[in-house]
């Protein structure tokens, strides 16, 4: 059995920069493993730009933005393997792969770093009903055949979902010549960012219609249009309301689902509400020295952060491996949950190790619901150490909060990240 | 002139495709889409009942446990997927015992073996999961499931390798008798044969009322299913079911043969013979009423849901035999549940009543058995680097969700009666069948149709032709209307 330091699964945006982190922080010997037959994950069919704003402060597209990365690995050395299935993850980091060249083959490693990035929810998940013709397409598998194929999956399009690439592929879909009619949304507001709203359906003239759904998809062998309608407040079709649609396409970009099945097999503690692995101030799972990062940690909005969030995990893995020996003779410290409440959906990380918090720590985190003007507080125990106000924050947008250690002691039972809205 | 022209490619033709194909004669299936199993065959419970179902008697009672019985020993033969898991039918009212004790009954003399009434603790030791409403049910451990896709292609596929022929893309338009048997009218040109099998599922009345006075009616009663993630599989081990009603067995909660978990199905009878939709309500229904048996059913696990017709003729019982008044034309008819069952059964009537009629001689050589698509993860490490040496195509997973590799779908593509499209290589594969439901590996696998099959992608199709999935190319429309400038609109 080969035996690295690190092995990072996948070969995205997490990956790379998990990758590069690593290897600055000391990790010698280090390979990424990834299934796709190039680095640089969904990036490669992401080519409209707006991409690295934060962590290149210019505009670049997908590919370019994953260039800057691989090029960054290849000057590093680091070892990586293409067209290479993960296969299994146990407890103790045996990662077995697969590839054409060298079969299925199996790696000892100090520490695994996750970077499996997400899958998209498909029609099925939504039991919406009618037929299963052909022309229904999950947004991200259109966006590939569109960007990297050149080929038109249809001329007339309904979206269901305003996810951001169900919007980006509203826009893109109306450049390459067909007609996008409406983007039906079945909650009040959109999952999409607010820019992709304004640049991808408004400056295009695409209705956005929120409150709605697909209830029935009509055309036996190819999608001949759907029927949408308005939906209550809990999401049902109000009857009465049916509209139809003649289209030959249907596309869906209605969540994102972080892909965790080898998680789960190496017995990995996953969030309920995320489906990401729980992972604590180092972005280390339940499981110890597997790391995890990017989307298949929770699904991120923008790129510069699943970049900078995996450059955490990758020191920390670095970190992990020159200090197995010393950490797992003892000294734990206390271990502080964190938990997320009042309109806070989840906290990554979801606790602190006292101990080996850095001096400040980010925590990210969604909301479930739109809120105006109100606040994020913070609590250390009970004391509050935040409170921000926020014009605007929704579902679609992750927000961000920096901890310091200063607020913590050994005394502190909680930190607990909570909405409160204004009293009006 | 054909000797046999089966028309349907669905279990039951191509099981009695397979079992006349070692007779020296010259038969052919006749199927109106591009491939086997699409219609009543690919869209079901995947369930070998046991057989206490049926009225004692009937003929469909005789085939559904003979054709029980038939499974284990066929399935290997054909290396199809089957597990004799068991099924469990629960009563949940104290009134109702009397009926399970019927079904009970029924059962023994229909002469199934191992039947038991179970009470409530017994049954909760076999099924963690069984509902808390549950007082008694019916242990029936000759039950099974099997793949029906898998099992329709080797059916198939031991027939086209001993001779039979297959058209597709046949649509029977009319069926006109002649002095020696019968001239079948198709959008394809005439065909004729000495005899005609009817084995069209939801159209076989209308094949049958094509030569007989004495109509039949066939109804398409609609069922809709859930499919659930295989992370789910622990749900259940054995399948379970509801006390029956008037409209079949009723929903059930099952594992399917490769660990998905399946709820359902519906009933619902309709005119339209096509109409393979779910509805809001049908799927709505489904899932409420499996809680009368299951407990904990984790919707957030649902990764597909599905319609099928049954073939349901108003006096539930299989119509098989010479047709009266229309010498050489069998019919195959009202082939609902128990059909997949039965259905080693029924080829091996449906043929034994057509070489009554032709009295054929063995032949000299074939083979009743086939090898299915290799599936590398059965194999052992060393074995599978092996074959991955040998044809490093399957050392490439295509499918991630199910792990299929290339190798697998060229196989799908190049064996005898190969996938010729979408569906096909899903069915033949699982590739596209997994919790993305294809998101990741269409492209893919369109790539590699292309190439085995010399296909462009605007011939790629879902189920044949009208089921296209690619349109055109980026921005042609664009270039027509605005002569030539890729520009133009943007």
């Amino acid at each position: 059995m080969q035996e690295y330091d690190l092995v990072i699964i996948g070969g995205g945006p997490a990956g790379l920069a998990a990758a590069e982190a690593a290897k600055k922080s000391g990790a010698c010997s280090l390979v990424i493993l990834e299934r796709d037959r190039e680095l640089g994950g969904i990036l490669n069919q992401c080519i409209h730009n707006g991409f690295g704003l934060h962590s290149f402060g210019e505009e670049l597209t997908g590919p370019e933005y994953a260039k800057r990365y691989i090029d960054r690995i290849r000057d590093l050395k680091i070892e990586y393997m293409l067209a290479t299935m993960v296969m299994d993850l146990s407890e103790d980091r045996v990662v077995t792969a697969m590839n054409s060249e060298n079969g299925v083959f199996s790696i000892r490693a100090k520490a695994v770093i996750l970077a499996m990035g997400c899958r998209e929810r498909p029609r099925g998940a939504l039991n919406i009903p009618g037929y299963r013709p052909a022309g229904i397409y999950s947004a991200g598998t259109a966006q590939r055949l569109v960007n990297i194929e050149g080929l038109m999956p249809g001329r007339e399009v309904v979206i269901l979902g305003s996810g951001d690439i169900g919007l980006i592929m509203a826009r893109r879909m109306t450049l390459e010549g067909a007609k996008v009619k409406v983007v039906a949304e079945l909650m009040p507001y959109s999952g999409g960012l607010k820019r992709n709203i304004v640049q991808c359906l408004d400056d295009f003239g695409i209705p956005l219609l929120l409150s709605h759904t697909v209830v029935d998809i009509h055309g036996k062998n190819r999608v001949e249009g759907v029927t949408l309608a308005a939906v209550d407040e809990k999401g049902k079709p109000i009857p009465g309301t049916e509209e139809f649609y003649s289209c030959d396409t249907l596309l869906l970009s209605v969540g994102l689902i972080p892909e965790n099945e080898l998680s789960r097999e190496a017995g990995i503690a996953l969030s309920a509400v995320t489906g990401g692995p729980l992972v604590n101030e180092s972005l280390e799972t339940s499981v110890p020295g597997i790391f995890a990062c990017g989307n298949v940690l929770h699904v991120h909005d923008l790129v510069d952060f699943v970049s900078e969030e995996a450059a955490t995990a990758g020191k920390n893995a670095a970190a992990f491996i020159a200090e197995e020996t010393l950490r797992s003779a003892g000294e734990q410290g206390p271990v502080i949950p964190l938990l997320a409440e009042g309109g806070v959906r989840y906290t990554v990380p979801s606790c602190i190790h006292l101990l080996r918090m850095p001096e400040e720590l980010k925590v990210r985190f969604r909301v479930g619901a739109v809120y105006k003007n109100a606040y994020i507080n913070v609590f250390a125990g009970k004391e509050r150490v935040i409170r921000r106000k926020k014009m605007v924050m929704a579902p679609g947008e992750m927000e961000e909060i920096t901890l310091k250690k200063e607020w913590l002691s050994e005394k502190t039972d909680t930190i607990t990240v909570t909405i409160e809205e204004e009293e009006i | 002139m054909y000797d046999v022209v089966i028309v349907g490619g669905g279990v039951s033709g191509t099981s009695t495709a397979r079992e006349l194909s070692r007779y020296d004669l010259h038969v052919c299936v006749v199927e109106k889409m591009p491939d086997v199993c699409y219609g009543t065959s690919k869209a079901n419970s995947g369930i070998v009942h046991a057989g206490y179902d049926c009225t004692p008697g009937t003929l469909m009672a005789k085939l559904n446990v003979r054709g029980n019985r038939m499974m284990p020993k066929l399935a290997k033969d054909l290396d199809v997927p089957f597990m004799q898991c068991g099924s469990l039918v629960v009563c949940t009212e104290e009134d109702d015992r009397e009926t399970l004790t019927k079904l009970y009954e029924q059962g023994v003399e229909n002469g199934v073996e191992g039947l038991e009434i179970l009470d409530k603790d017994e049954v909760r030791k076999k099924e963690k999961n069984i509902a808390d409403g549950v007082i008694a049910t019916l242990w029936a451990p000759t039950a099974g499931i099997v793949c029906p896709f898998t099992l329709n292609y080797a059916y198939a596929e031991v027939a086209a390798g001993n001779g039979v022929e297959f058209r597709f893309n046949t649509e029977v338009q009319d069926i006109l008798k002649k002095e020696e048997g019968y001239c079948l009218i198709t959008n394809l040109g005439k065909i004729e044969t000495k005899v005609v099998v009817n084995a069209a599922g939801v159209y076989s009345d209308r094949m049958h009322n094509m030569v007989s006075d004495h109509k039949i009616h066939i109804t398409a009663r609609r069922g809709e299913y859930c499919l659930l993630d295989r992370n789910a599989s622990d749900l259940v081990n054995s399948t379970i079911f509801q006390l029956p009603g008037k409209m079949g067995k009723g929903v059930l909660v099952s594992k399917t043969a490769h660990g998905n978990i399946l709820l359902g199905p519906t009933a619902v009878d309709q005119h339209y013979k096509e109409g393979t939709m779910t509805s809001a309500e049908g799927l709505e229904t489904v899932l409420n009423l499996v809680n009368r048996s299951v407990k904990n059913v984790p919707r957030r696990q649902i990764i597909t849901s599905f319609a099928g017709l049954r073939a349901h003729e108003a006096g539930h019982e299989f119509i098989i035999g010479e047709v009266e008044g229309a010498p050489g034309f069998v019919d195959c008819a009202g082939i609902e549940s128990p059909g997949l069952a039965s259905s080693p059964a029924i080829g091996e009537m449906v043929a034994g009543i057509v070489t009554d009629i032709l009295h054929p001689a063995e032949k000299e050589e074939y083979t009743m058995s086939r090898k299915g698509i290799l599936n590398p993860m059965t194999l052992s490490v060393a074995d599978r680097n092996a074959l991955i040496g040998e044809n490093p195509a399957y050392g490439n997973i295509v499918c991630r969700c199910e792990m299929i590799t290339e190798g697998e779908i060229i196989d799908a593509i190049k064996r005898p009666l190969g996938a010729t499209t979408l569906d096909g290589i899903k069915r033949r594969t699982r590739a596209g069948m997994g919790r993305c439901q294809s998101g990741f590996c269409m492209p893919k696998i369109m790539e590699i149709m292309q190439r085995e099959l010399s296909m462009t992608p605007f011939e790629i199709t879902k189920c044949g032709k009208g089921s296209e999935w690619i349109v055109g190319t980026n921005k042609d429309k664009i270039n027509v209307q605005a002569g030539g400038n890729a520009h133009a609109g943007i």
